[in-house]
């Protein structure tokens, strides 16, 4: 038994309707604790309750750069391996990540406007998710336009991995271009004590809610675009009977 | 490959259009800016390096999707594919001639486009340099981004959505070297970034160009 049985799309299918109602409930209790709990916590003595959008922003930040790792791997395992799950996967998971990226940004932008008085700067952390975004976009639209799907699927991997080199590279190339007002890392395990506990618990509990809800969402928009294959087979049988 | 570089240069020229559009847009560009900005020198003076290295960018953006379009469409890039001649090689190949009737004028025009917009004269030097050392990174992502976008009918605007994030470090270290050449900083680091990523982009995107370019001719 191994994790590449699931690579056969009847196995993965019978596997995530078992897994899904599991992964949405633990998706919306974490998620909804996690931000709730946040939502409970007293006020900064310095950033007053803005400091409540981390519960929001952390967390889509977090899954905006995770899933463009996952984004990665899966189309390494279909360059390699073939797997049409996995290209199916990176696929279902690109809009996803698009939107965290989204939800990091504006939720940042409304956290920087009192804080830092003003929406938008250009601190290397911003520029860098302007431009994951833009990354996200460019999958997404050559995703979009191709129609062959295998075709689609290895163009879109191509561009994913050399996607992923010039993201990195641009993250440090911004960081030599301007340095920023973001602060570094609010969560580290080497620096220790960064936050207050008050804070961290439920922080964490909107982490993993949010690694959650992604994985929901992934796992039926990947069943989606399943269907959605065997729908286009079922109908270029039909066309050639 | 020499047979190729010198059919693809000729095409290039006799074809017309593309050889000289790229600088007659830059040209275009640089005079739209002070109409935007203002005629003021200490207006347009500090934007100048950045202005420059846009434009150079969107010239050479201009003239990308033609690097295997035509190429695609009349059936020699078939033939390229199962040539003797590595697919990379003629990657590389197709790319080194968009540079020169690309990114080659865009280098040596330059410096006339910096006195437009009032570039102190002692960036001159570094915006070529710059240029020279930068553009041919820019001729090969952009083969990328074309040979991604070979096979689609409207690819233009796509190849524009795809290759333009890919040119960031590019620009950055571009414009930088030339911020610091007009200011008289040290420049050794920058200069050492660009001429990087420009050795690497040339050392591995052709292996990717190439592998799109075989799925899309599949």
């Amino acid at each position: 038994m191994s994790i590449w049985e699931y690579a056969n799309p009847v196995r993965f299918m019978r596997m995530t309707d078992r897994l899904l109602p599991w992964v949405v409930g633990g998706a919306v209790l974490f998620s909804v604790t996690g931000v709730v709990w946040g939502f409970l916590t007293p006020d900064d003595f310095r950033q007053g309750s803005t400091v409540k959008i981390v519960f929001l922003h952390v967390p889509a930040a977090m899954m905006a750069i995770n899933i463009w790792v996952m984004m990665l791997v899966a189309s390494l395992v279909w360059i390699i391996r073939r797997h049409h799950v996995s290209a199916l996967a990176a696929k279902a998971a690109a809009p996803i990540g698009a939107v965290m990226t989204l939800i990091a940004l504006a939720t940042g932008a409304l956290w920087g406007q009192p804080m830092w008085g003003t929406w938008w700067e250009w601190d290397p952390r911003l520029t860098s998710f302007l431009i994951l975004f833009l990354f996200y976009i460019g999958y997404i639209a050559l995703w979009a336009a191709i129609e062959d799907p295998d075709s689609a699927a290895d163009l879109t991997g191509v561009l994913c991995l050399v996607g992923s080199v010039f993201a990195l590279l641009s993250r440090y190339a911004v960081l030599f271009w301007n340095q920023g007002l973001h602060q570094g890392a609010s969560l580290s395990v080497q620096s220790g004590e960064r936050m207050s506990h008050v804070y961290r618990y439920p922080l964490y509990t909107a982490m993993v809610g949010f690694g959650l809800l992604f994985l929901a969402l992934l796992i039926i928009r990947t069943r989606t675009e399943i269907r959605r294959r065997r729908l286009a087979a079922l109908q270029a049988r039909e066309m050639r009977a | 490959m020499l047979a190729l570089l010198t059919r693809d240069l000729r095409l290039a020229v006799r074809a017309g259009g593309g050889f000289g559009l790229g600088v007659a847009f830059f040209l275009i560009l640089s005079a739209l800016v002070p109409f935007g900005v203002g005629p003021d020198r200490a207006a347009l003076a500090p934007v100048a390096p950045g202005i420059l290295w846009v434009g150079a960018l969107l010239a050479c953006l201009l003239s990308l999707d033609r690097i295997f379009a035509l190429d695609h469409e009349d059936g020699s890039l078939d033939l390229l594919a199962t040539a003797p001649m590595p697919l990379e090689g003629a990657v590389a190949i197709k790319a080194l001639a968009h540079w020169i009737t690309t990114g080659l004028p865009l280098v040596l025009a330059a410096p006339l486009f910096g006195v437009l917009l009032q570039l102190p004269p002692a960036a001159m030097p570094w915006l070529v340099l710059s240029l020279l050392i930068g553009t041919p990174a820019l001729s090969m992502l952009g083969a990328f981004g074309a040979a991604l976008t070979v096979g689609l009918r409207r690819g233009g605007l796509l190849l524009s959505l795809l290759v333009l994030p890919l040119y960031i470090p590019t620009l950055i270290f571009g414009a930088e070297i030339t911020r610091r050449g007009a200011e008289g900083a040290a420049i050794v680091t920058p200069l050492v970034f660009q001429a990087g990523i420009t050795l690497a982009v040339l050392a591995l995107i052709p292996f990717a160009a190439a592998a799109a370019l075989r799925v899309n001719l599949r």
